[in-house]
């Protein structure tokens, strides 16, 4: 199978920008995009625009046309929506276009306007990722979806909030030096467990942050690549996406994630590789407990052993398996519709050297986003690979 | 119309039911249970569902204590949510008690409550 040659990528800083626009975000992320990659907006063939909830942000649906004009571009334009997993599903989507060879050039892109609904209106939004009837109007949001995982974890496979703790200092370290994290400040456990509780046993610090930004990327076929001397040396290599019941208490289980275990299964096959060959990870720690059940259901541990991999050391930037050397969402900043964007482009900068923690993964050859719609009803996880 | 004027067959009659302390769920020919509303079966896809009763009272999988909320709850934090299992089904709902007298496994009854910020009705758990 083809792969898909990443050209360029661009990032806003994540962050508070209550000020700023969908629109403007995404601008300037899709330009840094484009000029990153070096090509003229004319070749873009496609645009795939990741967003959970523009309506309810800032009354505006129909992203696709809007983000094109505002990133200067003629190109068919299609929003693409699985809550936090949009970003993730459009890479998707434009994986699949130049594979395929309906497509040459893509951008995609996501992008979410948070701070301006406040902290209760940004819970409310996102909760519209739960199930209205029997989860959302029973008065569930999504720290208190995964409170529920993490309660049911502990009574099931032990564990504890330090232990959980231990998952946030990592990913605040990780960010300490990237210019473009939300919280470029490390943390202690202490901190983790004292902070003012926002679902127990999910305190502030267990919580990604409400964050206004955008991501971009562009890839490209190979053919492309080579005929226009670009230089790609990152590429989307396998691509696989799960499903699962979208309310937590109908999984047969709530400390396990079929869904991405489905889509890391599939990503895998599709890139010919086993988690064996893979370097390091950027995966979806929305919440503590949300990065242990991802390395769960990707395979790097068994069910019930990943809760101490970020306090044993394991995961850590020095570790043998480093987990969100961005920062991830917890410190890196979630703005949900960019968010599986945004992984590719951190990835692709850790490959090519130029990311603030790109000497923990000098040699690595094989890396793997995962990116979670709600209580991971949706997952999609992505195998980027130092091109040949 | 506001919302509450808005009704939504199947759940509707299933809190009723609730409330009326007569819980049921749908069921397939394979015994496959789940909450309606539902067209097919989500574990077979079978069309044969038929209205079954589940028991009350049931075993608290997992809570949180909830202290920032939708708008829906803003006067109702703090507030404890469980998720309870009733025979083959599961309910996420409100636990009527003090998060220190709640624990994993804890018997608890099915009811019915509502939102103190709205007045909608919502599924409570009381401890057995």
């Amino acid at each position: 199978m083809a792969s898909a040659h990443i050209a360029g990528v661009g990032m806003t800083e994540f962050g508070e920008y209550p000020e700023r626009t969908g629109r403007d975000l995404f601008g300037e992320a899709g330009g840094t995009a484009i000029e990153d990659a070096g090509i003229d907006r004319e070749e873009i063939d496609a645009l795939y625009v990741g967003n959970f909830m523009g309506e309810l942000s800032e009354n505006q649906g129909h992203m696709g046309p809007l983000m094109a004009k505002a990133v200067g571009i003629d190109a068919p334009a299609t929003r693409i929506e699985s809550a936090c997993a949009s970003g993730g599903m459009a890479v998707r989507q434009a994986v699949k276009d130049v594979r395929n060879g309906e497509a040459d050039v893509v951008l995609v892109g996501g992008v979410e306007r948070m701070h301006n609904m406040g902290t209760t209106g940004a819970t409310g939004g996102l909760s519209v990722a739960a199930d209205d009837l029997w989860e959302i109007r029973q008065g569930i949001t999504f720290p208190g979806a995964y409170a529920l995982m993490a309660q049911r974890y502990f009574a099931v496979h032990g564990g504890d909030r330090e232990d959980l703790a231990h998952v946030a200092v990592k990913n605040h370290a990780n960010a300490a030096n990237n210019p473009l994290a939300q919280y470029q400040t490390e943390i202690s456990v202490e901190k983790v467990l004292d902070a003012p509780p926002v679902a127990l046993p999910m305190g502030l610090f267990d919580s990604s942050p409400i964050t206004d930004g955008a991501a971009a990327t562009v890839l490209v076929s190979e053919a492309y690549a080579e005929e226009h001397g670009l230089e790609t040396p990152v590429a989307i290599t396998g691509t696989g996406q799960g499903t699962d019941n979208l309310a937590l208490a109908e999984r047969e289980s709530m400390v396990r994630t079929p869904a991405t275990e489905d889509a890391g299964r599939r990503a895998y096959e599709d890139a010919g590789i086993s988690k064996d060959d893979v370097d390091f990870l950027e995966v979806h720690d929305c919440f503590t407990i949300a990065e242990v059940l991802a390395i769960e259901g990707l395979g790097f541990y068994e069910e019930g052993e990943g809760i101490t991999a970020a306090r044993e050391g394991e995961t850590t930037a020095d570790g043998e398996l480093p987990v969100n050397l961005s920062g991830g969402l917890k410190a890196k900043g979630h703005p949900v519709g960019a968010t599986g964007v945004a992984q590719i482009s951190e990835m692709t900068k850790l490959f090519r050297g130029d990311h603030v923690n790109s000497d923990a993964v000098e040699d690595a050859e094989v890396g793997l986003t995962h990116n979670a719609g709600g209580t991971v009803a949706s997952a999609v996880v992505h195998v980027l690979e130092v091109a040949e | 119309m506001s919302d509450d004027e808005i009704t939504n067959d199947g759940y509707d009659q299933a809190l009723d039911a609730i409330e009326n302390g007569e819980p049921y769920a749908l069921e397939c020919p394979d015994g496959h249970q789940s909450m309606p509303p539902r067209q097919v079966c989500p574990e077979c896809g079978s069309d044969d569902l038929e209205e079954v009763e589940i028991p009350t009272s049931g075993e608290l999988l997992s809570y949180n204590v909830t202290y920032v909320p939708t708008p829906d709850f803003s006067d109702d934090v703090p507030f404890v949510l469980g998720v309870a299992e009733f025979d083959d089904v599961r309910l996420t709902g409100r636990v009527q008690a003090d998060a220190e007298d709640v624990e994993v496994g804890s018997a608890v009854e099915v009811g019915l409550g509502e939102s103190e910020t709205t007045g909608r009705p919502l599924v409570t758990f009381d401890l057995a």
